[in-house]
């Protein structure tokens, strides 16, 4: 119980200081922490396997690939100085809806009925619920076409990415320079062949 | 007061508003697709809350399918950012206008 608001209180910290920072680096690391405490959080929900996915996927891949689109990005002249944002402006409203939406979810979970938890056995156990046993035999049987809905995703994201940076490297890497290096390559063959 | 998956929904949906808001208030495209990804890390938290409460394994299941589909879209998103704020020098969402009519 003590976890869940040490755990709670640590994710809502670092997930204003996401949107919050000045500089889209110190983003990434607020967002690194809460990323680390929602895995945290898994572990004590029993989905072990997701525990560990949360952190090679969000923490591995995706923040390095937000780090790199920062380092790619601000090679020019200090592009992330831009005018002020739009907190001054809309802060209010933004604050209004949010808070509307908020205390009408707050009241629809006071309607619901509470679910008490039911005991899945402790963590890192086999076959139990949440081990990564039993989910991975549930992705392989039970739920196998999202499972392959899943891979046809990915598929798609990566022939979407390469279409939009095909142009780009095509036009970055220098033409025919193979082709002179084969040559080059050829002649120094022959030459070694006459001599 | 036990713990009750009330609880977890109302941290998701602060989780969720403050993503919400980061998405509303700021101004770079990079924070934007955090924020997102925040609001993507709040649903999955409610995923696998009930997913415990009710002992189903499908919600984690759902949970993975989340994880990836977040994944795919960092990867897009951050493709059309850089292909289409490589060329300005400023990083801001209000000067796209390609797209204004």
């Amino acid at each position: 119980m003590l976890e869940f608001f040490v755990l709670a209180a640590i994710l809502i910290g670092s997930a204003i200081w996401t949107i919050a920072a000045s500089k889209p680096v110190y983003s990434v690391v607020a967002l690194l922490l809460n990323f680390a405490t929602i895995a945290v959080l898994y572990v004590t929900l029993s989905a072990e396997f997701l525990a560990v996915i949360q952190i090679i996927v969000y923490s591995g891949a995706i923040l390095v690939l937000f780090v790199f689109v920062i380092a790619l990005l601000s090679s020019g002249v200090a592009p992330f100085a831009t005018g002020p944002n739009r907190l001054p402006k809309i802060w209010l409203p933004a604050a209004v809806v949010a808070l509307a939406g908020f205390a009408f979810l707050v009241y629809a979970v006071s309607k619901a009925p509470v679910v008490p938890t039911r005991a899945a056995g402790p963590v890192g156990i086999a076959n139990v619920f949440g081990s990564v046993a039993d989910f991975g035999t549930a992705l392989f049987t039970v739920q196998l076409l999202p499972f392959e809905v899943t891979a046809l995703i990915l598929m798609v994201a990566v022939i979407g990415v390469i279409t939009l940076g095909g142009e780009q490297m095509r036009e970055a890497t220098p033409r025919g320079h193979e082709r002179v290096v084969e040559r080059e390559m050829r002649e120094a063959i022959l030459r070694e062949g006459k001599g | 007061m036990p713990v009750s998956i009330g609880h977890y929904v109302a941290l998701a949906a602060i989780l969720f508003f403050i993503g919400v808001i980061g998405v509303m208030v700021r101004r770079n495209p990079l924070v934007m697709l955090m924020s997102i990804e925040l609001m993507f890390n709040a649903a999955n938290i409610l995923f696998i809350a009930f997913a415990r409460v009710w002992l189903q394994n499908a919600g984690q299941v759902f949970a993975f399918l989340v994880i990836t589909v977040a994944a795919a879209e960092a990867a897009i998103g951050l493709a059309i950012i850089v292909t289409t704020f490589r060329p300005q020098k400023y990083v801001d969402v209000d000067d796209v206008r390609a797209l204004h009519g």
